[in-house]
């Protein structure tokens, strides 16, 4: 697959703070590729810089061809944008902000309204297309927020964690369309902080962590960094010592890691049977209270959590 | 260009649809208009306004229109507008106007009655000579007033001369009189016309009787200006608050990563600034004519003292925006310099009250230069009359405007 998005040690500096440290990957025409890591990571400062919105401090990155420093403006016309926060005019009706920001990526005329026409259906706003953005549930925004990216058909399309508060049903409705839009042969470049958003969507995961890509790979190569190990989480209740409990648990054979984090201890090890028993009965010499426990099979959680010792959600 | 239009116009389709908006561009300045016209007796038929105008005569000529010009100042129907005082010596009076002790001077010449009506025995008329009109500039909505009683008395002894012509030419044709005495006829006609009262009280106040052919001067034609001008301003605060809105509901940045320039971006927003105010204005100026029976004067010069107006509130609203942070801090300062340029320009005071440098320091608004503006063309002024305060006001609008640029661009319009 030709490759549609290249950055090379890309750097983005707000006086003193480096939000982006030297990160460097590329993208293969037709994947879905997720950025994951937790708030705060750099997700969104990497991509205002590969959409030209904020020039690099350093490196650079070529976008269908076109450097985002030496030609900010073909980039722009190859990409297309769907903000994490709302960017849609409250006082314009559906039909009326998709018009205005197809005429602003060169759309017009029949070609135009034809284009309207087919994006409302796709995201199932035709029937409401002539009212405002205001009277609009939170929901019905996004699919707008969406749609208003997708109208020019971009090449690569740039998605900034879109499901972000909205409700379970509007977020599988959301997720969907990502994977029909990947199927008509968009790429898509998808940033989440949640782990089983870029577990069904990605071809490939890039993990970012205080402004660095940390891991990039298919899902499985991720996975293998883990090893076949298992995860073993316990969830505890408020008060109770995590830190100690995960101190004791690491002190069982058998076990290679255990982190407490956010009224959680998640423990890894290569069969999780075996350390179960003994892990409960150090629970319980402690006096620790166990709510559940959950057993899982290596994901991008327990990747992101081998690789920087904490869990996404921190 | 066209997607400078078209941000433009989406800016004022937003600004005409959002209700808030709409309640202080139109309805607040409509309703204090209202208000200021029953304040000012315009809808009771009482008078109000500029009044008392203080005016210095100097009458070096004697003679009938002379004397006429000075009859028509100390008219009992120009009572309460002017107070004359004649002196004898140009030069004191000429020291009174600097002085700030009158808005005027009118300065009759000597000859300027034989200029026009031959004397006994002579052939012809005398040398023409100028009346001198020496007025303050920092009155000069009085000083209009002034030139425009001036003017009017000698375009009635203008048309009192040309009657003149016309009677004696047809006495002539119909032998009523001989050649040899026509001149004199003709001359005594014109002089009679344009010294007549009736004729000459055409120049009233709007709620006198007889008004018909002259210069009304409504006092409501001042206020309803100055409403309009002040709240224009808030539309140009507004209108620039809006880039800030922009930035931080996001349709700034994703303005930003279309193909679409920042120079376009910012062209787009002062554009749909400008569609605005112009919008505003012109909607309050129908509004005052349809409903009040307001007659804002030349229709051509009242256009284009609006859109030069505009260019100046919306290089101050562009200023202010370049300036703040975020779209709060645009409304405070904004409202506050707003109801400072409102009252600097004249809009809640008698600027004639005021000390000169006072008044001079008031041009740093587009209120004052509007004001002016729209009075001079109320008043019977022409474009021409008012190509001063247009061209002060379009030059303001592009150095603020030029400001607002240079500090956006450091700044980066997409930069908090």
């Amino acid at each position: 697959m030709a490759i549609i998005l290249e950055a090379h040690n890309l750097v983005k500096k707000y006086g003193d703070f480096a939000a982006v440290k030297g990160v460097s990957f590329d993208i293969r025409e037709g994947e879905i590729f997720s950025l994951l890591g937790p708030n705060g990571a750099g997700k969104t400062t990497t991509i205002s810089v590969l959409s030209t919105l904020y020039a690099p401090t350093g490196g650079d990155a070529v976008v269908a061809g076109h450097s985002v420093t030496g030609d900010p403006m073909a980039v722009r016309r190859a990409i297309g944008v769907v903000p994490q926060d709302l960017a849609l005019y409250d006082d314009l009706t559906a039909r009326e902000n998709l018009a205005f920001w197809g005429q602003m990526y060169n759309l017009s005329g029949k070609a135009l309204n034809a284009r309207i026409a087919e994006v409302l259906e796709q995201i199932g706003l035709a029937d409401r297309a002539n009212q405002r953005v205001k009277t609009y549930s939170g929901g019905m925004k996004r699919r707008v927020n969406i749609g208003v990216g997708l109208l020019h058909r971009p090449r690569l399309l740039f998605m900034d964690e879109p499901t972000v508060g909205i409700d379970p049903q509007s977020r599988r409705a959301i997720l969907d369309s990502v994977k029909a839009l990947n199927r008509e042969g968009m790429t898509v470049l998808y940033t989440t902080h949640y782990m089983e958003e870029a577990q069904e969507l990605s071809d490939r995961v890039g993990i970012i962590d205080h402004g660095e890509l940390i891991a990039l790979g298919t899902q499985a190569e991720l996975r293998r960094q883990v090893g076949e190990n298992d995860a073993v989480i316990f969830h505890i209740g408020e008060g109770e010592d995590g830190e100690g409990l995960a101190a004791a648990i690491r002190e069982i054979g058998g076990v290679l890691q255990a982190r407490a984090s956010d009224h959680a201890i998640t423990i890894i090890a290569p069969d999780a049977e075996e350390i179960l028993a003994p892990a409960i009965t150090a629970a319980n010499q402690m006096g620790a209270k166990i709510r559940s426990v959950e057993v899982r099979e290596p994901d991008l959680e327990a990747v992101f959590l081998h690789l920087t010792g904490r869990a996404l959600r921190d | 260009m066209k997607k400078i239009l078209l941000i433009g116009w989406k800016d004022l389709i937003l600004a005409f649809r959002d209700r808030a908006a709409l309640l202080l561009m139109l309805a607040t300045p409509f309703l204090l208009t209202l208000g200021l016209g029953f304040v000012t007796g315009h809808f009771s038929g009482s008078s109000g306004g500029i009044e008392s105008i203080p005016v210095i005569l100097v009458n070096q000529d004697g003679g009938q229109l002379g004397n006429a010009l000075v009859d028509v100042f100390r008219s009992s129907d120009l009572a309460q507008l002017v107070a004359p005082t004649v002196v004898a010596d140009p030069a004191s009076a000429r020291q009174q106007v600097d002085a700030d002790k009158a808005a005027a001077a009118v300065i009759i010449p000597s000859g300027f009655t034989a200029s026009i009506i031959p004397a006994a025995g002579a052939a012809a008329p005398g040398p023409a000579v100028q009346i001198e009109l020496y007025t303050n500039p920092a009155s000069p909505t009085s000083a209009g007033v002034i030139k425009t009683i001036v003017e009017r008395f000698l375009g009635r002894v203008e048309v009192g001369r040309v009657a003149g012509q016309v009677a004696v030419t047809q006495m002539l044709q119909t032998q009523r009189i001989r050649p040899q005495d026509a001149m004199q006829m003709g001359a005594q006609i014109g002089a009679q016309q344009a010294a007549s009262n009736r004729t000459l009280s055409a120049i009233t106040v709007a709620t006198s009787e007889n008004g018909g052919g002259g210069i009304p001067f409504d006092p409501l034609a001042y206020m309803a200006p100055g409403m309009a001008m002040m709240f224009l301003m808030f539309t140009a605060a507004l209108s620039g608050r809006s880039l800030l809105v922009e930035r931080s509901q996001g349709t700034l940045p994703r303005l930003l990563v279309s193909p679409v320039t920042s120079a376009q971006v910012l062209a787009g927003k002062t554009t749909g600034a400008y569609l605005t105010g112009v919008a505003q204005m012109l909607i309050l100026i129908a509004a005052s004519t349809l409903l009040f029976g307001l007659r804002w004067g030349d229709w051509l010069g009242v256009l284009v003292l609006v859109l030069a107006a505009v260019v100046a509130a919306t290089g101050w609203g562009m200023i202010i925006t370049a300036l703040a942070r975020t779209p709060g801090q645009v409304m405070s300062v904004g409202s506050a310099i707003t109801l400072l340029f409102g009252i600097l320009g004249g809009t809640f005071i008698n600027m004639d009250a005021m000390p000169a440098w006072f008044r001079v320091a008031t041009k740093i608004t587009p209120n004052a230069w509007g004001l002016d503006g729209f009075t001079t063309l109320a008043l019977g002024g022409r474009l021409a009359d008012v190509v001063v305060p247009v061209a002060a006001l379009i030059v303001m609008g592009l150095v603020l405007f030029a400001a607002a640029l240079v500090i956006l661009n450091r700044k980066g319009i997409a930069q908090p």
